[in-house]
């Protein structure tokens, strides 16, 4: 019971918004005390598992690409076009943007879009574009919401598809500990009954953009 | 072969610009512009010379980035108003900025489905494990080349310019590998084990859609807690899926595995222990409430926690 101490120092410190690099630290030093680690043994621990996943902070190789683009006037320009169109809203642009990650996502090109390669650079100014157009007072509180919502939708895109691709991780996981307990399976298997979830979550997150459309309208001072 | 070496290598070189960077990026203040250079100098040892410095070095590099960041040396002010120039070199090279952006994709999606399975005497061209991130990498290599041609930039434009961007994400860019860290930490120490067994003894599994709901929310909470669906699946699918689940009720293992991963992801879109997903996207975007991707999130994932539960009491069970 005492080993869920390290949790706790995660839950608290999260919840009274310390610096989260502090707050990981201490939770391991709480944990490898609780389990009676020395120190330099824990401290070896925590450095062996940083240096094995650096893969997790390798995906930041798009930062100059998308720093130098940019410089160019990338953002400028994904506004300029997006507000050429008609009939353009924040939920109708997130939506398609959502259609097109779930789509590619699915067949196993996660990595072709991301919150640093294509929110921050196109969608999110795009989004940001449209809704200033609508309103030229948008206050600052919502151009944060529609900025959240623009990364939301990227993230909520990815998760409910990425399993329907068969040689995804994830999937690779679940078929590898069902065979270790003895059961079977194609991943195909797995994959097909991801399905009803993508559908169910374009349709509830697509319900909510377009509310999130009318929240702006209202929001709009007369 | 290439490996992931190479990778690491290429993204090593990268953070050490951003610590030269740092220090001359006049829009910052003094202290900020020293911690910003010491910070991503350790990140450069750690992704060019880890392998070589030995398990407590690591250890070392880790406390000093957390107190870099703990002290509040490090991250950049948000930019002020988008500078004139933006909108008029927008309007002189127009959609064509688009270009690199789009070559991005275009390279990672060549790398992942022709250039993975392709061999070169025998040997694989790249590692097939980590061929995403290879391909991206030499996808960022040509999409950058190609953009500092067609926009005219010098060539240390991609580390200040990229800079400004890894300075403006600041502590939190770092947030995700510390959060994998401390999963394994938590693996050595068995404090999953403990969660799971918390969650099997103590909780209501005796009609089957109770057992459902034990497990579909079990996964959300427990990955919530441990910031990763992964780490969580295999001790609640072994705990409660497989012997009450599949064993006791017959349900069909591959709906209940499927299901159970994904009502773990809606657990996921709510913990800011997915900090990748969560809290770096907030601070790439200069949003000031670091949970504001998590609250937009939290409807999604409720909604989408109900239907995987009532899809997988509806679809597991044969009649």
């Amino acid at each position: 019971m005492l080993i869920l101490l390290g949790v706790a120092v995660i839950v608290v410190g999260f919840a009274i918004r310390l610096n989260p690099l502090l707050v990981v630290v201490a939770a391991v030093f709480v944990t490898g005390w609780i389990a009676h680690m020395p120190p330099l043994v824990l401290l070896a621990t925590l450095g062996k598992a940083f240096n094995d996943n650096r893969l997790v902070s390798a995906a930041y190789l798009v930062l100059p690409l998308v720093g130098v683009l940019e410089r160019a006037g990338i953002r400028e320009q994904a506004g300029r076009i997006i507000t050429r169109l008609r009939g353009v809203s924040v939920g109708r642009l997130l939506l398609s943007y959502m259609v097109f990650r779930q789509a590619t996502t699915a067949v196993g090109l996660v990595s072709i879009a991301g919150q640093a390669q294509t929110i921050r650079p196109l969608v999110a100014p795009m989004a940001e574009s449209v809704a200033a157009a609508e309103d030229p007072d948008l206050l600052p509180e919502t151009r944060h919401a529609v900025r959240a919502m623009a990364a939301a939708t990227d993230n909520v895109a990815v998760f409910f598809s990425e399993d329907i691709f068969v040689a995804i991780g994830s999937v690779l996981l679940m078929v590898g500990f069902l065979a270790s307990n003895g059961i079977v399976l194609d991943p195909l298997r797995l994959s097909l009954w991801a399905l009803p979830t993508a559908v169910a979550s374009f349709g509830i997150h697509g319900a909510r953009l377009m509310l999130f459309d009318r929240r702006l309208r209202r929001s709009r001072r007369p | 072969m290439i490996t992931i070496a190479f990778v690491y290598e290429l993204a090593g070189v990268m953070f050490a610009g951003f610590a030269v960077f740092s220090l001359l990026d006049r829009a910052n203040s003094l202290r900020r512009r020293l911690g910003n250079c010491g910070f991503w100098l350790i990140v450069a040892l750690s992704f060019l010379f880890g392998d070589r410095l030995g398990d407590l070095a690591n250890g070392v590099a880790v406390l000093a980035l957390a107190l870099l960041a703990g002290v509040g040396l490090t991250g950049r002010a948000p930019a002020a108003a988008v500078p004139e120039d933006r909108l008029a070199l927008a309007e002189r090279f127009g959609n064509r900025l688009f270009l690199p952006a789009m070559l991005l994709p275009a390279i990672v999606a060549v790398g992942v489905l022709v250039l993975k399975p392709l061999t070169l005497g025998g040997q694989p061209l790249m590692d097939p494990k980590q061929a995403t991130l290879i391909s991206l990498a030499l996808a960022v290599i040509a999409a950058l080349t190609c953009a500092l041609i067609l926009f005219r930039q010098p060539l240390t434009s991609p580390w200040r310019e990229g800079q400004r961007l890894a300075n403006t994400i600041g502590w939190a860019a770092m947030l995700p590998q510390f959060l994998a860290a401390l999963g394994a930490v938590f693996a050595v120490a068995g404090v999953g084990k403990e969660i799971g067994l918390l969650v099997t003894t103590y909780l209501p599994v005796d009609t089957r859609f109770a057992a459902v709901a034990v497990y579909c929310v079990g996964m959300a909470g427990f990955t919530m807690l441990m910031g990763n669906a992964f780490a969580a699946f295999p001790v609640l699918t072994g705990g409660v899926a497989l012997p009450i689940l599949v064993g006791h009720f017959g349900g069909n293992p591959a709906v209940i595995a499927s299901l159970g991963m994904l009502s773990g992801y809606c657990g996921t879109l709510v913990t800011p222990l997915a900090a990748n997903f969560n809290l770096v996207p907030p601070a790439l975007l200069e949003i000031p409430d670091r949970y504001a991707v998590i609250k937009a999130q939290i409807p999604t994932a409720i909604l989408m926690l109900i239907v995987n539960t009532v899809l997988m009491y509806v679809l597991a069970f044969p009649r």
